[in-house]
């Protein structure tokens, strides 16, 4: 192959300006996959983390209660009995018509069955990165003569922030729930009118409450989350809402937030809970963003075959610029395969600088913009960061794009009857 | 018709380099503008001989230099090549025979511009090798410096006078020691000066290195200073004989001194 690499080399060195202008062509497609796949990949992982807000990746929560009505004729266990034929069947046979009406069963607050159990299972799996048992329920909060309802969570500071990044979101004080502590949102404890080291008061329907102080405010991003939430220590929310010892949900934190369904599937069939994951529970933002992957795709394809394109058509036009040469050495002893190489690899270097070129360029781009962009609070809405992997396959895949888009003009090249391409 | 003298081509006792027999060729073959190029060749040249092939234009030569060559296929008829006959070998083995056994010295130069004069004469190395290898440079040295072109080594062709790139492509067509070299006109585009330094080139690898050589030419002056001349007319041999008076070194002494 050396003989090809040489040739090849020489043949692009030698094209100059047009090499150079195909490869800058490259380079600027190239640059602009890189860094549209970069940026969606980080502005997606921002929206997500933004709407979701402490929404965990996947949440284990106690199945449903069900109504299970008892019926006449059926033995003694629920019925399945179907309206119509059943109804008639009976009927005919003389028996009591029976008209029920069963109603839903309204859900009350009820702890996860064995949750220790539950969490050594959840520690055994792979993908589990955080795990973060917690207790949530209704409460009401009380200053003075406002009063707030909102939710009352019972966490452990530690697991909770490894799941939701808590930690990250206070914007005062410190994210400690001791008993005695609270944390409340930046909207209700402006609506409270109270800061960092103030009272309130937390009561439930279980409970006639205490005071907590305020030790930590928080922002999520979004002023309902703000006012929805209050959290306190795992022990207090279970006294509060008269749980004690148990709670109500586990929040898990996969290693990738896109793999939170199946992960959440592989849970369902081991742990006799409802598993659920982010995906399943936000439907609609999880169409948008696929809706939105599809069009990047659509782009970046449209992108690699205006590169493809425009590298095929360059080496064509170096195939008929070079038929002579090609004839000369056709006729000292080079053999078709070897023509056929020497376009190939030069479909390959331009795809190999090309590539290189474009990774710096996007990196480029990725930093320009990320200070430019900006999400409504002021911070960045995505990172430049340099991301090797999304770089080695860009520059794989360009190579291998390059090589496909000089096979049409490398079959010419090999093609060419020495004789004829001499007379050129 | 040919002349009915014996071959001179024909070495005692080893197998002749080219060997046609009944050669003919048609272009669009089986169209209505068929044309009939060449026909009922019979041509021999052994080791060391130098031929030129003369004839009006239109005569042939190029088509049978280009089947010589391997370039081309013959439409009928058979040539052997060192005594192995081509006609069913593969493009691949047509390429490596090229590459083995034959030189080539064109026209137009035809040197490649992206490789320096001195890479130019390398080629067929790297062709064979796959590498510039030490080897490959010290012989493309040396055939340069016979050239007389030691200090052109890394120009460029662009930057050589035609005589000079001329002189490069004969080194070039030397490089892996070819049984037979064939030349197009090799002095077809130059000058009177240049052209009898090239030729006297050709002569001197002739007789220095014992390589074949086949030129064609349009130049009746040059054509009388080779030792054979094979005259085409309308695709079919009509001379083929030693060049008069007194063929061999009669014939080699005449170039050595400058014309006029």
């Amino acid at each position: 192959m050396r003989f090809e690499w040489i040739v090849a080399w020489r043949f692009l060195r030698e094209g100059g300006l047009q090499t150079a202008l195909i490869i800058v062509g490259a380079a600027l497609g190239i640059a602009f996959i890189v860094f549209i796949t970069g940026f969606l990949g980080d502005l997606q992982r921002d929206i997500v983390q933004r709407t979701l807000g402490v929404q965990p990746h996947v949440t284990i929560k106690p199945l449903e209660e069900v109504a299970r009505p008892l019926r006449p004729g059926s033995a003694g266990g629920p019925a399945a009995t179907s309206p119509g034929g059943s109804l008639q069947a009976d009927a005919q046979a003389a028996a009591p018509v029976v008209l029920s009406d069963v109603q839903p069963r309204g859900q009350r607050l009820r702890s996860i069955d064995q949750w220790q159990a539950t969490v050594a299972r959840l520690r055994e799996n792979a993908d589990v990165r955080a795990i973060s048992p917690l207790v949530s329920g209704p409460g009401l909060v009380t200053r003075g003569a406002s009063n707030k309802s909102l939710s009352i969570i019972g966490i452990v500071a530690q697991p909770y922030a490894a799941v939701t990044r808590l930690d990250r979101k206070l914007v005062a004080g410190t994210l400690q729930v001791d008993p005695g502590d609270v944390l409340l949102g930046r909207d209700l404890a402006e609506d409270l009118g109270v800061g960092v080291g103030d009272t309130v008061r937390l009561s439930t329907p279980t409970s006639a409450g205490d005071t907590y102080r305020v030790r930590g405010i928080f922002d999520l991003g979004a002023k309902n989350l703000n006012q929805l939430y209050a959290f306190v220590g795992l022990a207090t929310a279970q006294a509060l809402h008269a749980l004690p010892g148990g709670v109500t949900s586990i929040e898990i934190t996969v290693d990738d937030l896109w793999n939170a369904q199946r992960v959440a599937d592989e849970l369902s069939r081991t742990i006799p809970h409802l598993v659920e994951s982010w995906i399943r529970t936000n439907q609609q933002l999880m169409v948008a963003l696929s809706n939105q992957t599809l069009m990047t795709r659509m782009i970046r394809f449209t992108f690699g075959l205006v590169v493809a394109i425009g590298v095929a058509s360059v080496l064509m036009v170096a195939v008929v610029q070079k038929t002579r040469e090609i004839g000369i050495l056709r006729a000292m002893g080079t053999s078709r395969g070897r023509v056929l190489r020497v376009f190939l690899v030069q479909g390959a270097i331009i795809g190999l600088i090309g590539a290189l070129l474009g990774c710096a360029i996007g990196y480029a781009l990725a930093q320009f913009m990320s200070g430019i962009l900006t999400s409504a609070d002021g911070s960045r809405l995505f990172s430049a960061h340099l991301d090797f992997p999304l770089y080695a396959y860009t520059t794989l895949g360009a190579v291998v794009l390059g090589v496909i888009s000089a096979a049409l003009p490398a079959r010419r090249a090999a093609r060419l009857d020495p004789a004829q391409a001499i007379r050129m | 018709m040919k002349t009915g003298q014996a071959s001179p081509g024909q070495p005692a006792g080893g197998v002749p380099i080219v060997a046609l027999s009944g050669v003919g060729k048609r272009f669009n073959e089986g169209l209505p503008n068929e044309a009939r190029v060449l026909r009922g060749i019979d041509l021999t040249v052994g080791a060391g001989e130098f031929a030129s092939l003369i004839g009006p234009s239109g005569s042939g030569k190029s088509t049978l230099l280009n089947l010589l060559g391997l370039l081309d296929r013959p439409s009928e008829g058979e040539y052997r090549l060192k005594g192995v006959p081509t006609g069913t070998a593969s493009d691949d083995e047509r390429t490596r025979a090229r590459l083995d056994t034959l030189g080539f010295v064109f026209q137009f130069h035809h040197l490649l511009p992206e490789f320096s004069a001195l890479e130019n004469v390398m080629l067929p190395g790297l062709m064979r090798d796959g590498a510039f290898t030490p080897a490959i440079r010290a012989n493309a040295r040396e055939l340069l410096s016979a050239v007389g072109l030691s200090d052109a080594a890394d120009k460029r062709p662009g930057e050589l006078s035609g005589g000079m790139q001329q002189r490069v492509a004969i080194a070039r067509a030397l490089a892996l020691a070819p049984d037979l070299v064939l030349a197009d006109e090799p002095t077809g585009n130059l000058d009177t000066h240049s052209a009898d330094e090239a030729f006297a080139l050709l002569r001197r690898f002739n007789r220095e290195r014992g390589c074949a050589f086949i030129v064609v030419t349009h130049d009746p002056r040059l054509a009388a200073r080779c030792d054979r001349v094979i005259e085409l007319r309308d695709g079919m041999i009509e001379r083929d004989g030693p060049v008069a008076p007194t063929p061999g070194t009669a014939g080699a002494d005449a170039w050595t001194k400058p014309a006029k």
